[in-house]
């Protein structure tokens, strides 16, 4: 090592480094919405498990989605997953990058593709759901 | 009595301190100054050991990337006037080991891009040779990689990513972005040569796109897309040489 | 420095990125709003009609399969990332280890419990 390594200064980089500034903050939000998508995946799953169970345990877990803390922990989840799924089709056009001849596909379209599908997949959903 | 403006600056004399310090410095504000502007006064009428890069003080050659108000900028691209009248705080790139005040050593940056193989490679036997001409190429095939040719080396991206910040065996932007450019340039068949280095766990993969590489480029390079573009690439690649195996290796 | 085999991970979390952001909104309005409130008829998620939809309709099966085990797997792509970002670099393989592990584990069983619908 020469004498300018040597007395080169290396500055630490402390853990909270993503508080100094805020698109650092979102970003850190961002990835902490996955705690948020895996905990209600793991919810389905038991909810799927309850229908193995029987009938009144299947009914008991269902009552219990009417509690407050059931309520309060969806609407949570529910903002986190939004901010996963907006933050998610935002980044689509920096990895679909597409051209027509020279001209760049716009962002907003590629984005809004992804946006118009969500819509479409949810209305398919809820009237699936709504009318199983 | 005319305006002034304070100027927080980092200041490291590895001959004299072990430690580096913050000195704060008076200037003249005006409107159509910039910080480089501020710095250059300091070193001309109040301290001439003041050390920093500069060159064209117009945005093209990227020597004067440093951290103001704790975000990368050219310090010939960032107005007093934008701050004025709270203090303004200088420090050298984040990410880099500071050589003294506001330079940092970018010997590893320097290797980087020299290791990404930053040229026109042809496959062996398709060299055209010269009394041939050149190798033609349209407007559309420029405009894959033309943003990618736009990096002025300014370091800005790297002084944005808390990856390389936290890890600096990581390739990082801009090469991967120089990577890019001539993967991407029709004349080019050099990808697989290149993927070694931007497929590898340093390369392309330590990268979490928080995006902000992008957000400060002064030249809308968009390194964070060139790199999650070669993360889709290099998953192609990957997919085809476990499902193909016998499949032609380049 | 040889290529790495994280496209494999990044693949799994891609997919569970794309998953999660299509299909978990609405069913969390389903299982948190629509049926609290009692909107769309106190019957909504009732244990015929629920268990009748799964147990006989592949399809429905093999999506509700996936909706719950593909995001699995990006959670724990992302997750393991974010611990390495705040400082336990030093641990990483043990934490890609839990992570992907607790992802495989979660896969595991829900075909044990899909398999008993």
């Amino acid at each position: 090592m020469g004498e300018k390594e040597m007395s080169a200064y290396h500055r630490p980089v402390p853990n909270t480094w993503w508080l100094k500034r805020t698109p650092y903050v979102l970003f850190m939000l961002r990835e902490l919405t996955s705690i948020f998508v895996a905990g209600y995946c793991v919810f389905l799953l038991i909810l799927v498990y309850k229908l193995t169970q029987g009938a009144d345990a299947y009914g008991n877990f269902i009552d219990a989605l009417k509690s407050p803390s059931s309520i309060a922990l969806h609407f949570i989840t529910l903002a986190f997953v939004l901010y996963h799924t907006i933050t998610w089709f935002n980044l689509t056009p920096k990895i679909l990058v597409l051209y027509k001849g020279e001209e760049q596909i716009p962002k907003a379209l590629v984005a809004g593709v992804f946006y118009t599908g969500w819509v479409v997949v949810s209305i398919v959903v809820a009237l699936l759901v709504l009318g199983m | 009595m005319a305006e002034t403006i304070k100027l927080e600056i980092f200041r490291y004399r590895p001959e004299k301190e072990s430690e580096p310090t913050f000195l704060t410095y008076e200037v003249p504000f005006l409107e159509d100054w910039v910080v480089l502007d501020a710095i250059n006064h300091i070193k001309d009428e109040i301290d001439g050991t003041l050390s920093y890069r500069w060159s064209c003080q117009m945005g093209v050659c990227g020597s004067c990337g440093v951290m103001i108000n704790g975000v990368p900028k050219l310090s010939c691209a960032a107005f007093l006037k934008d701050y004025y009248p709270d203090k303004i705080r200088v420090e050298p790139l984040t990410g880099f080991p500071v050589e003294r005040d506001l330079i940092s050593q970018i010997d590893d940056f320097m290797t980087k891009l020299t290791k990404i193989q930053p040229y026109i490679i042809r496959k062996r036997g398709e060299e055209k040779p010269l009394d041939e001409g050149e190798y033609l190429q349209t407007p559309a095939e420029l405009a894959r990689f033309k943003p990618y040719s736009m990096c002025i080396n300014c370091m800005l991206c790297y002084a944005a990513c808390p990856v390389y910040a936290l890890d600096s065996t990581f390739i990082g932007p801009a090469a991967i972005a120089l990577g890019q450019r001539y993967n991407m340039d029709s004349r080019d068949h050099g990808r697989s040569a290149r993927q070694e280095l931007i497929a590898s766990h340093e390369g392309i993969w330590e990268c979490t796109f928080v995006g902000e590489c992008s957000a400060v480029c002064p030249k809308d390079v968009d390194p964070a897309a060139a790199i999650q573009r070669a993360k889709v690439s290099s998953t192609v690649d990957w997919f085809k040489d476990v499902l193909i195996p016998w499949g032609k290796k380049k | 420095m040889a290529k790495s085999n994280e496209p494999i991970w990044w693949s799994l979390f891609s997919a569970g990125g794309m998953v999660a952001a299509m299909l978990l909104p609405i069913l969390i309005i389903i299982t948190g709003i629509l049926v609290p409130f009692g909107l769309g008829g106190n019957d909504l998620l009732n244990f015929e009609r629920i268990h009748t939809a799964v147990s006989q309709n592949y399809p429905v099966k093999l999506i509700l399969f996936i909706v719950i085990t593909l995001p699995l797997f990006h959670w724990a792509h992302r997750f393991r990332f974010t611990l390495v970002d705040v400082g336990l670099k030093s641990v990483s393989t043990l934490i890609s280890v839990l992570c992907y592990g607790s992802a495989i584990t979660g896969t595991i069983v829900s075909v044990i419990i899909f398999l008993r619908i």
